[in-house]
Protein backbone atom coordinates (compact mmCIF):
# COMPACT_ATOMS: atom_id res chain seq x y z
CA UNK A 1 0.00 0.00 0.00
CA UNK A 2 2.32 3.05 1.09
CA UNK A 3 5.95 1.57 2.06
CA UNK A 4 8.97 3.51 3.21
CA UNK A 5 12.26 2.20 2.86
CA UNK A 6 15.11 3.77 4.52
CA UNK A 7 14.40 7.53 3.31
CA UNK A 8 15.84 10.86 4.00
CA UNK A 9 14.76 14.06 3.13
CA UNK A 10 16.77 17.38 3.17
CA UNK A 11 15.37 20.69 3.13
CA UNK A 12 17.64 23.89 2.43
CA UNK A 13 20.71 22.25 3.04
CA UNK A 14 19.76 20.46 6.25
CA UNK A 15 18.57 17.00 6.95
CA UNK A 16 14.58 17.12 8.03
CA UNK A 17 13.85 13.02 8.22
CA UNK A 18 16.45 10.40 8.28
CA UNK A 19 16.79 6.38 7.39
CA UNK A 20 12.58 6.08 8.24
CA UNK A 21 11.25 2.61 7.06
CA UNK A 22 7.32 1.69 7.16
CA UNK A 23 5.15 -0.14 5.95
CA UNK A 24 1.31 0.77 6.62
CA UNK A 25 -0.50 -2.16 6.50
CA UNK A 26 -4.07 -2.33 5.25
CA UNK A 27 -6.57 -1.47 8.22
CA UNK A 28 -3.86 -0.42 10.57
CA UNK A 29 -4.11 2.53 12.78
CA UNK A 30 -1.07 4.94 13.30
CA UNK A 31 -0.21 7.90 15.58
CA UNK A 32 2.86 9.98 14.17
CA UNK A 33 3.64 12.31 17.19
CA UNK A 34 6.83 15.30 17.45
CA UNK A 35 7.33 18.07 18.72
CA UNK A 36 6.45 21.04 15.87
CA UNK A 37 9.29 21.21 13.13
CA UNK A 38 10.20 17.82 13.98
CA UNK A 39 9.05 16.94 10.53
CA UNK A 40 5.60 15.14 10.55
CA UNK A 41 4.00 17.22 8.08
CA UNK A 42 6.92 16.68 5.68
CA UNK A 43 6.27 13.01 6.74
CA UNK A 44 2.99 12.51 5.58
CA UNK A 45 3.64 14.58 2.45
CA UNK A 46 6.83 11.88 1.83
CA UNK A 47 3.72 9.55 2.19
CA UNK A 48 0.92 10.68 -0.60
CA UNK A 49 3.77 11.75 -3.18
CA UNK A 50 3.56 15.21 -2.78
CA UNK A 51 7.84 15.47 -1.41
CA UNK A 52 9.83 12.89 -2.84
CA UNK A 53 12.64 11.59 -0.42
CA UNK A 54 16.11 12.73 -1.02
CA UNK A 55 17.46 9.01 -0.20
CA UNK A 56 15.31 5.78 -0.19
CA UNK A 57 12.36 4.89 -1.63
CA UNK A 58 8.48 5.72 -1.28
CA UNK A 59 6.40 3.09 -2.80
CA UNK A 60 2.46 4.04 -3.49
CA UNK A 61 0.36 0.63 -4.11
CA UNK A 62 3.33 -0.31 -5.73
CA UNK A 63 4.79 2.08 -7.52
CA UNK A 64 8.36 3.75 -6.91
CA UNK A 65 7.27 8.12 -6.44
CA UNK A 66 10.11 8.61 -8.40
CA UNK A 67 8.67 6.66 -11.76
CA UNK A 68 5.50 7.90 -11.01
CA UNK A 69 4.23 10.88 -13.73
CA UNK A 70 1.46 13.50 -12.76
CA UNK A 71 -1.29 11.51 -14.29
CA UNK A 72 0.28 8.31 -11.58
CA UNK A 73 0.29 10.99 -8.67
CA UNK A 74 -3.52 12.02 -9.47
CA UNK A 75 -4.63 8.26 -9.38
CA UNK A 76 -2.83 7.49 -6.43
CA UNK A 77 -4.50 10.37 -4.47
CA UNK A 78 -7.60 9.27 -5.47
CA UNK A 79 -6.70 6.09 -3.45
CA UNK A 80 -5.07 8.30 0.09
CA UNK A 81 -7.61 10.78 1.47
CA UNK A 82 -5.63 13.73 3.04
CA UNK A 83 -6.85 16.32 5.20
CA UNK A 84 -4.66 19.03 5.85
CA UNK A 85 -4.32 20.93 8.96
CA UNK A 86 -5.51 24.43 7.00
CA UNK A 87 -8.03 22.17 5.41
CA UNK A 88 -7.74 24.10 2.40
CA UNK A 89 -11.22 24.47 0.81
CA UNK A 90 -11.90 26.45 -2.76
CA UNK A 91 -13.65 29.42 -0.90
CA UNK A 92 -15.70 30.46 -3.89
CA UNK A 93 -17.91 26.48 -3.65
CA UNK A 94 -19.87 25.64 -1.24
CA UNK A 95 -19.32 22.83 0.86
CA UNK A 96 -21.28 20.64 -0.67
CA UNK A 97 -19.60 21.09 -4.12
CA UNK A 98 -15.93 21.85 -1.88
CA UNK A 99 -16.99 18.06 -0.31
CA UNK A 100 -17.69 16.05 -3.69
CA UNK A 101 -14.63 17.84 -5.80
CA UNK A 102 -13.08 14.67 -5.51
CA UNK A 103 -15.77 12.67 -7.53
CA UNK A 104 -15.83 15.60 -10.15
CA UNK A 105 -12.52 15.82 -11.07
CA UNK A 106 -12.66 12.00 -11.13
CA UNK A 107 -16.06 12.38 -13.52
CA UNK A 108 -17.87 10.20 -11.28
CA UNK A 109 -21.83 11.02 -12.50
CA UNK A 110 -23.91 13.37 -10.69
CA UNK A 111 -26.35 10.92 -9.25
CA UNK A 112 -23.60 8.75 -7.60
CA UNK A 113 -22.35 12.19 -5.99
CA UNK A 114 -25.48 13.30 -4.55
CA UNK A 115 -25.85 9.71 -3.32
CA UNK A 116 -22.51 9.73 -1.68
CA UNK A 117 -22.81 13.30 -0.40
CA UNK A 118 -26.18 13.39 1.32
CA UNK A 119 -25.05 10.41 3.21
CA UNK A 120 -21.35 11.63 3.84
CA UNK A 121 -22.20 15.13 5.21
CA UNK A 122 -25.20 13.20 7.57
CA UNK A 123 -22.37 11.00 8.64
CA UNK A 124 -20.10 14.03 9.68
CA UNK A 125 -22.86 15.70 11.26
CA UNK A 126 -23.14 18.86 8.19
CA UNK A 127 -26.42 17.75 6.57
CA UNK A 128 -27.85 21.33 7.15
CA UNK A 129 -24.61 22.98 6.25
CA UNK A 130 -24.22 21.90 2.64
CA UNK A 131 -25.15 25.42 1.36
CA UNK A 132 -22.12 27.35 3.04
CA UNK A 133 -19.82 28.70 1.58
CA UNK A 134 -15.89 27.25 3.40
CA UNK A 135 -15.84 30.95 5.29
CA UNK A 136 -19.17 30.56 6.98
CA UNK A 137 -17.75 27.37 8.88
CA UNK A 138 -16.74 27.32 12.28
CA UNK A 139 -13.10 25.33 12.91
CA UNK A 140 -14.52 21.94 13.62
CA UNK A 141 -17.24 21.81 10.71
CA UNK A 142 -13.89 22.63 8.43
CA UNK A 143 -12.39 19.59 9.69
CA UNK A 144 -15.12 17.85 9.34
CA UNK A 145 -15.74 18.77 6.14
CA UNK A 146 -12.15 18.12 4.99
CA UNK A 147 -12.39 14.48 6.44
CA UNK A 148 -15.76 14.28 4.20
CA UNK A 149 -13.77 15.32 1.22
CA UNK A 150 -10.67 12.90 1.90
CA UNK A 151 -13.06 9.91 2.51
CA UNK A 152 -15.91 10.14 -0.27
CA UNK A 153 -14.00 8.31 -2.83
CA UNK A 154 -13.70 5.90 -0.12
CA UNK A 155 -10.14 5.66 -0.29
CA UNK A 156 -8.18 2.79 1.10
CA UNK A 157 -5.83 5.36 2.97
CA UNK A 158 -6.60 8.35 5.14
CA UNK A 159 -3.56 10.94 6.19
CA UNK A 160 -4.94 13.52 8.79
CA UNK A 161 -2.36 16.53 9.90
CA UNK A 162 -3.39 17.49 12.83
CA UNK A 163 -7.21 17.19 12.32
CA UNK A 164 -8.53 18.44 15.81
CA UNK A 165 -5.67 21.41 16.00
CA UNK A 166 -8.13 24.07 15.73
CA UNK A 167 -11.45 22.57 17.63
CA UNK A 168 -12.55 22.17 21.14
CA UNK A 169 -11.64 18.64 23.22
CA UNK A 170 -15.58 18.02 22.15
CA UNK A 171 -15.41 18.38 18.65
CA UNK A 172 -11.49 16.19 18.35
CA UNK A 173 -13.73 13.40 20.35
CA UNK A 174 -16.24 13.97 17.30
CA UNK A 175 -13.72 14.00 15.13
CA UNK A 176 -11.87 10.96 16.62
CA UNK A 177 -14.89 8.85 16.31
CA UNK A 178 -15.43 9.35 12.53
CA UNK A 179 -11.65 8.33 11.77
CA UNK A 180 -12.00 5.34 14.10
CA UNK A 181 -15.37 4.24 12.33
CA UNK A 182 -13.46 4.83 9.51
CA UNK A 183 -11.23 2.15 10.61
CA UNK A 184 -13.56 -0.04 11.48
CA UNK A 185 -14.57 -0.09 7.40
CA UNK A 186 -11.13 -1.03 6.91
CA UNK A 187 -9.50 1.81 5.99
CA UNK A 188 -5.82 2.43 6.79
CA UNK A 189 -5.49 5.47 9.12
CA UNK A 190 -2.71 7.88 10.09
CA UNK A 191 -2.95 10.61 12.19
CA UNK A 192 0.24 13.37 13.00
CA UNK A 193 -1.04 15.11 16.06
CA UNK A 194 0.66 16.27 19.09
CA UNK A 195 -2.17 16.17 21.04
CA UNK A 196 -1.50 13.43 24.05
CA UNK A 197 -4.97 12.98 25.25
CA UNK A 198 -5.91 12.44 21.95
CA UNK A 199 -4.02 9.60 21.48
CA UNK A 200 -5.06 7.93 24.82
CA UNK A 201 -8.29 8.81 24.08
CA UNK A 202 -8.36 6.74 21.06
CA UNK A 203 -7.00 3.59 22.52
CA UNK A 204 -9.72 2.95 24.38
CA UNK A 205 -11.29 1.94 21.23
CA UNK A 206 -9.02 0.89 18.52
CA UNK A 207 -5.91 -0.84 18.57
CA UNK A 208 -2.79 2.16 17.87
CA UNK A 209 0.54 2.15 17.03
CA UNK A 210 2.15 4.95 18.08
CA UNK A 211 4.91 6.57 16.33
CA UNK A 212 7.55 9.38 17.37
CA UNK A 213 9.80 11.57 15.04
CA UNK A 214 12.59 12.05 17.43
CA UNK A 215 16.09 13.84 15.92
CA UNK A 216 15.25 12.92 12.44
CA UNK A 217 14.29 9.20 12.86
CA UNK A 218 10.99 7.54 13.42
CA UNK A 219 10.45 5.74 16.85
CA UNK A 220 7.89 3.33 17.78
CA UNK A 221 6.40 5.11 20.71
CA UNK A 222 3.96 3.58 23.84
CA UNK A 223 5.72 3.11 27.08
CA UNK A 224 4.84 6.52 28.20
CA UNK A 225 1.17 7.08 26.78
CA UNK B 1 -16.75 20.76 -29.64
CA UNK B 2 -16.51 19.89 -25.91
CA UNK B 3 -14.69 22.94 -25.26
CA UNK B 4 -18.08 25.10 -25.59
CA UNK B 5 -20.13 22.51 -24.24
CA UNK B 6 -18.04 21.74 -21.35
CA UNK B 7 -18.52 20.36 -18.07
CA UNK B 8 -20.78 22.54 -15.89
CA UNK B 9 -19.66 20.85 -12.45
CA UNK B 10 -15.63 21.01 -13.68
CA UNK B 11 -15.94 24.70 -14.37
CA UNK B 12 -17.00 25.91 -11.37
CA UNK B 13 -13.23 25.13 -10.21
CA UNK B 14 -11.83 28.01 -11.25
CA UNK B 15 -12.97 31.40 -9.34
CA UNK B 16 -15.33 33.10 -12.56
CA UNK B 17 -14.44 36.69 -11.81
CA UNK B 18 -11.27 38.75 -11.91
CA UNK B 19 -9.72 41.48 -14.64
CA UNK B 20 -8.54 38.46 -16.35
CA UNK B 21 -12.15 37.93 -17.24
CA UNK B 22 -12.27 41.35 -18.74
CA UNK B 23 -9.19 41.56 -19.92
CA UNK B 24 -10.01 38.90 -22.08
CA UNK B 25 -12.96 39.59 -23.48
CA UNK B 26 -11.66 43.19 -24.13
CA UNK B 27 -8.52 42.16 -25.83
CA UNK B 28 -10.87 39.72 -27.84
CA UNK B 29 -13.30 42.02 -28.70
CA UNK B 30 -11.26 45.10 -29.89
CA UNK B 31 -8.76 42.37 -31.80
CA UNK B 32 -11.92 41.14 -33.57
CA UNK B 33 -12.80 44.68 -34.03
CA UNK B 34 -10.03 45.53 -36.10
CA UNK B 35 -9.67 41.80 -38.03
CA UNK B 36 -12.98 43.36 -39.25
CA UNK B 37 -11.58 46.28 -41.06
CA UNK B 38 -7.80 44.86 -42.07
CA UNK B 39 -9.83 42.16 -43.29
CA UNK B 40 -12.00 44.43 -45.35
CA UNK B 41 -8.83 46.57 -46.27
CA UNK B 42 -7.67 43.46 -47.80
CA UNK B 43 -10.85 42.33 -49.56
CA UNK B 44 -11.07 46.13 -50.97
CA UNK B 45 -7.72 45.99 -52.02
CA UNK B 46 -8.21 42.69 -53.68
CA UNK B 47 -11.35 43.75 -55.64
CA UNK B 48 -9.54 47.00 -57.03
CA UNK B 49 -6.45 45.21 -58.13
CA UNK B 50 -8.63 43.05 -59.81
CA UNK B 51 -11.00 45.75 -61.17
CA UNK B 52 -7.96 47.82 -61.96
CA UNK B 53 -6.68 44.49 -64.13
CA UNK B 54 -9.43 44.21 -66.16
CA UNK B 55 -10.21 47.94 -66.74
CA UNK B 56 -6.32 48.30 -68.14
CA UNK B 57 -5.92 45.13 -69.35
CA UNK B 58 -6.20 44.25 -73.14
CA UNK B 59 -6.91 47.49 -74.40
CA UNK B 60 -4.49 50.42 -75.36
CA UNK B 61 -5.13 53.88 -76.74
CA UNK B 62 -3.92 55.23 -79.67
CA UNK B 63 -2.46 59.05 -79.85
CA UNK B 64 -1.95 61.14 -83.17
CA UNK B 65 -1.10 64.09 -83.10
CA UNK B 66 -0.85 66.03 -86.05
CA UNK B 67 -1.24 68.91 -88.00
CA UNK B 68 -5.34 69.65 -88.08
CA UNK B 69 -5.42 69.06 -91.86
CA UNK B 70 -3.22 65.76 -91.85
CA UNK B 71 -4.87 64.12 -89.15
CA UNK B 72 -7.92 62.62 -90.54
CA UNK B 73 -5.42 61.50 -92.96
CA UNK B 74 -2.96 60.04 -90.42
CA UNK B 75 -5.89 58.63 -88.18
CA UNK B 76 -6.98 56.29 -91.43
CA UNK B 77 -3.90 55.64 -91.87
CA UNK B 78 -3.45 54.50 -88.38
CA UNK B 79 -6.36 52.24 -88.35
CA UNK B 80 -5.29 50.55 -91.15
CA UNK B 81 -1.79 49.97 -89.55
CA UNK B 82 -3.96 48.30 -86.66
CA UNK B 83 -6.25 45.98 -88.61
CA UNK B 84 -3.34 44.19 -90.18
CA UNK B 85 -1.29 44.09 -86.98
CA UNK B 86 -2.21 40.08 -85.60
CA UNK B 87 -3.14 40.32 -82.04
CA UNK B 88 -5.77 43.53 -82.28
CA UNK B 89 -9.90 42.64 -82.17
CA UNK B 90 -10.93 46.06 -83.13
CA UNK B 91 -9.60 49.60 -83.35
CA UNK B 92 -11.90 52.73 -83.21
CA UNK B 93 -11.61 56.02 -83.39
CA UNK B 94 -13.12 57.92 -80.80
CA UNK B 95 -15.76 60.66 -81.86
CA UNK B 96 -15.52 64.04 -80.89
CA UNK B 97 -18.26 64.01 -78.52
CA UNK B 98 -16.92 60.68 -76.47
CA UNK B 99 -13.32 63.28 -76.59
CA UNK B 100 -15.58 65.63 -75.35
CA UNK B 101 -16.77 63.88 -72.52
CA UNK B 102 -13.54 62.47 -71.70
CA UNK B 103 -12.64 66.00 -71.10
CA UNK B 104 -15.53 66.80 -69.43
CA UNK B 105 -14.47 66.67 -65.94
CA UNK B 106 -11.27 68.87 -66.14
CA UNK B 107 -12.69 71.35 -69.06
CA UNK B 108 -16.68 71.62 -68.35
CA UNK B 109 -19.20 69.78 -71.07
CA UNK B 110 -19.03 73.05 -73.48
CA UNK B 111 -15.59 72.71 -74.58
CA UNK B 112 -15.17 73.10 -78.45
CA UNK B 113 -13.26 70.14 -79.09
CA UNK B 114 -13.41 70.97 -82.74
CA UNK B 115 -11.33 73.89 -82.59
CA UNK B 116 -8.38 73.21 -80.12
CA UNK B 117 -5.47 70.84 -81.42
CA UNK B 118 -6.59 67.92 -79.44
CA UNK B 119 -5.06 64.93 -80.68
CA UNK B 120 -7.53 61.64 -82.35
CA UNK B 121 -7.64 58.96 -80.05
CA UNK B 122 -8.06 55.53 -81.20
CA UNK B 123 -9.38 52.92 -78.63
CA UNK B 124 -7.61 49.42 -79.46
CA UNK B 125 -9.32 46.11 -78.18
CA UNK B 126 -6.69 42.93 -78.20
CA UNK B 127 -7.38 39.42 -78.58
CA UNK B 128 -6.84 37.14 -75.71
CA UNK B 129 -3.24 36.86 -77.11
CA UNK B 130 -2.40 39.48 -76.90
CA UNK B 131 -0.08 41.86 -79.72
CA UNK B 132 3.48 42.84 -80.20
CA UNK B 133 3.88 46.57 -78.72
CA UNK B 134 7.35 47.07 -79.97
CA UNK B 135 6.76 45.78 -83.27
CA UNK B 136 3.88 47.80 -83.53
CA UNK B 137 5.09 50.88 -82.26
CA UNK B 138 8.27 50.25 -85.30
CA UNK B 139 5.38 50.01 -88.07
CA UNK B 140 3.40 53.39 -86.62
CA UNK B 141 7.00 55.20 -86.48
CA UNK B 142 7.95 54.36 -90.08
CA UNK B 143 4.22 54.95 -91.01
CA UNK B 144 2.26 57.38 -89.08
CA UNK B 145 4.99 59.73 -87.15
CA UNK B 146 2.29 61.62 -85.34
CA UNK B 147 0.64 58.41 -83.65
CA UNK B 148 2.21 57.52 -80.12
CA UNK B 149 0.99 53.75 -78.85
CA UNK B 150 -0.26 53.81 -75.17
CA UNK B 151 -0.25 49.95 -73.95
CA UNK B 152 -1.43 51.03 -70.34
CA UNK B 153 1.55 48.73 -69.20
CA UNK B 154 3.14 51.38 -67.45
CA UNK B 155 -0.11 52.46 -65.29
CA UNK B 156 -1.17 48.99 -65.19
CA UNK B 157 1.59 47.49 -63.65
CA UNK B 158 2.17 49.95 -60.51
CA UNK B 159 -1.42 50.15 -59.66
CA UNK B 160 -1.84 46.63 -59.44
CA UNK B 161 1.47 45.87 -57.73
CA UNK B 162 0.33 48.74 -54.97
CA UNK B 163 -3.16 47.10 -54.41
CA UNK B 164 -1.37 43.69 -54.07
CA UNK B 165 0.87 45.24 -51.93
CA UNK B 166 -1.99 46.68 -49.78
CA UNK B 167 -4.06 43.29 -49.72
CA UNK B 168 -0.70 41.92 -48.55
CA UNK B 169 -0.44 44.84 -45.82
CA UNK B 170 -4.42 43.44 -44.44
CA UNK B 171 -3.21 39.99 -44.28
CA UNK B 172 -0.37 40.50 -42.58
CA UNK B 173 -2.25 42.97 -40.02
CA UNK B 174 -4.23 40.12 -39.48
CA UNK B 175 -1.81 37.86 -38.89
CA UNK B 176 -0.30 40.50 -36.59
CA UNK B 177 -3.80 40.92 -34.82
CA UNK B 178 -3.68 37.29 -34.48
CA UNK B 179 -0.25 36.89 -32.56
CA UNK B 180 -0.96 39.86 -30.25
CA UNK B 181 -4.65 38.31 -29.07
CA UNK B 182 -2.93 35.04 -28.85
CA UNK B 183 0.01 37.18 -26.99
CA UNK B 184 -2.82 39.20 -24.68
CA UNK B 185 -4.84 36.00 -23.56
CA UNK B 186 -2.00 34.03 -22.57
CA UNK B 187 -0.88 36.83 -20.53
CA UNK B 188 -4.68 36.83 -19.07
CA UNK B 189 -4.00 32.76 -18.91
CA UNK B 190 -0.62 33.13 -16.96
CA UNK B 191 -2.29 36.07 -14.58
CA UNK B 192 -4.95 33.46 -13.74
CA UNK B 193 -2.93 30.41 -13.44
CA UNK B 194 -0.78 32.48 -11.37
CA UNK B 195 -3.74 34.11 -8.76
CA UNK B 196 -5.30 30.15 -8.56
CA UNK B 197 -1.88 28.23 -7.39
CA UNK B 198 -4.09 27.69 -4.42
CA UNK B 199 -7.07 26.05 -6.52
CA UNK B 200 -4.66 24.10 -8.09
CA UNK B 201 -3.10 23.02 -5.30
CA UNK B 202 -6.51 22.13 -3.70
CA UNK B 203 -7.25 20.46 -7.23
CA UNK B 204 -3.58 18.25 -7.01
CA UNK B 205 -4.34 17.28 -3.51
CA UNK B 206 -8.28 16.08 -3.80
CA UNK B 207 -6.63 13.37 -7.18
CA UNK B 208 -7.02 16.27 -10.44
CA UNK B 209 -5.04 15.28 -13.31
CA UNK B 210 -3.30 18.22 -14.83
CA UNK B 211 -5.23 17.38 -18.32
CA UNK B 212 -8.03 18.18 -16.24
CA UNK B 213 -7.35 21.38 -14.40
CA UNK B 214 -5.72 22.92 -17.55
CA UNK B 215 -8.81 22.17 -19.44
CA UNK B 216 -10.82 24.00 -16.95
CA UNK B 217 -8.92 27.03 -17.31
CA UNK B 218 -8.70 26.47 -21.19
CA UNK B 219 -12.24 26.29 -21.73
CA UNK B 220 -13.29 29.46 -19.22
CA UNK B 221 -10.36 31.57 -21.75
CA UNK B 222 -11.80 29.97 -25.20
CA UNK B 223 -15.17 30.78 -24.22
CA UNK B 224 -14.24 34.15 -23.48
CA UNK B 225 -12.46 34.64 -26.50
CA UNK B 226 -15.38 33.99 -28.44
CA UNK B 227 -17.41 35.99 -26.93
CA UNK B 228 -15.76 38.78 -26.97
CA UNK B 229 -14.28 38.29 -30.38
CA UNK B 230 -17.93 37.86 -31.04
CA UNK B 231 -18.92 41.34 -29.83
CA UNK B 232 -16.08 42.75 -31.60
CA UNK B 233 -17.07 41.51 -35.41
CA UNK B 234 -20.84 42.36 -34.72
CA UNK B 235 -19.68 45.85 -34.28
CA UNK B 236 -16.75 46.09 -36.37
CA UNK B 237 -19.00 44.54 -39.55
CA UNK B 238 -21.77 47.08 -38.53
CA UNK B 239 -19.38 50.27 -38.65
CA UNK B 240 -18.15 48.61 -42.12
CA UNK B 241 -21.80 48.79 -42.80
CA UNK B 242 -22.64 52.20 -41.87
CA UNK B 243 -19.44 53.37 -44.09
CA UNK B 244 -20.77 55.95 -46.57
CA UNK B 245 -21.29 54.15 -50.06
CA UNK B 246 -18.07 55.42 -52.92
CA UNK B 247 -19.73 57.70 -55.22
CA UNK B 248 -19.86 57.50 -59.05
CA UNK B 249 -17.50 60.17 -58.94
CA UNK B 250 -15.03 58.39 -57.10
CA UNK B 251 -15.62 55.49 -58.87
CA UNK B 252 -11.66 54.58 -59.28
CA UNK B 253 -12.46 53.55 -55.46
CA UNK B 254 -14.41 50.49 -54.75
CA UNK B 255 -14.58 51.92 -51.20
CA UNK B 256 -14.24 50.16 -48.06
CA UNK B 257 -16.14 47.14 -47.47
CA UNK B 258 -17.58 43.64 -47.84
CA UNK B 259 -19.46 42.75 -51.10
CA UNK B 260 -21.63 39.91 -51.25
CA UNK B 261 -20.32 36.53 -49.77
CA UNK B 262 -17.71 38.55 -48.53
CA UNK B 263 -20.21 39.35 -45.44
CA UNK B 264 -19.98 35.65 -44.01
CA UNK B 265 -15.79 36.15 -43.94
CA UNK B 266 -15.76 38.06 -40.42
CA UNK B 267 -18.27 35.04 -38.79
CA UNK B 268 -15.41 33.19 -39.22
CA UNK B 269 -13.03 35.65 -36.69
CA UNK B 270 -14.61 34.63 -32.92
CA UNK B 271 -14.16 30.61 -33.87
CA UNK B 272 -10.65 31.65 -35.26
CA UNK B 273 -10.18 33.99 -31.92
CA UNK B 274 -11.77 31.15 -30.10
CA UNK B 275 -9.03 28.52 -31.29
CA UNK B 276 -6.31 30.95 -31.07
CA UNK B 277 -7.52 30.95 -27.16
CA UNK B 278 -7.56 27.64 -26.76
CA UNK B 279 -4.13 27.27 -28.58
CA UNK B 280 -2.49 30.05 -26.30
CA UNK B 281 -4.29 29.07 -22.89
CA UNK B 282 -3.61 25.37 -23.56
CA UNK B 283 -0.07 25.91 -24.42
CA UNK B 284 0.34 28.42 -20.85
CA UNK B 285 -1.60 26.25 -18.83
CA UNK B 286 0.91 23.05 -19.69
CA UNK B 287 3.46 25.20 -19.15
CA UNK B 288 2.40 26.58 -15.68
CA UNK B 289 1.43 23.33 -14.68
CA UNK B 290 4.72 21.38 -15.32
CA UNK B 291 6.64 24.55 -13.55
CA UNK B 292 4.48 24.19 -10.32
CA UNK B 293 5.74 21.61 -7.90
Amino acid sequence: MIELDNIAYSYGGGELLSEISLKLAPGSFHFLTGPSGSGKTTFLKLCYGALVPTAGTVQLFGKDVRDMDRDDHAMARRRIGVVHQDCQFLDHLPLRENVSLPLTVSGRDSLEQNTNLKELLHWVGLGNRASALPPELSGGERQRAALARAVIMSPEVVLADEPTGNVDWEMSQRLLQLLVELNRMGKTIVIATHDMNLIRSAKNHVQTRVLRISNRKLQLAGADL
Amino acid sequence: MSVFVGDAQADRVVPPTGFTARLTLFAAGAMAFLTVFALALSLASGRLAVRWGDELAQSSTLRISAPSEQLQAQTILALRVLESTPGIASARALSAEEQRGLLAPWFGPDLPVETLPIPQLVEILETEEGYDAAGLRLRLAAEVPGAVLDDHARWREPLERAAGRLRLLGWVSIALIGATTAAMITLAANAALAANAQVISVLRLIGAQDGYIARAFVRRFTVRAFLGAAIGTFLGAGAIYLLPEAQDEAGFLTGLGFVGAGWFLPVLIPPIAGFVAYAATGAAARRTLRGLS
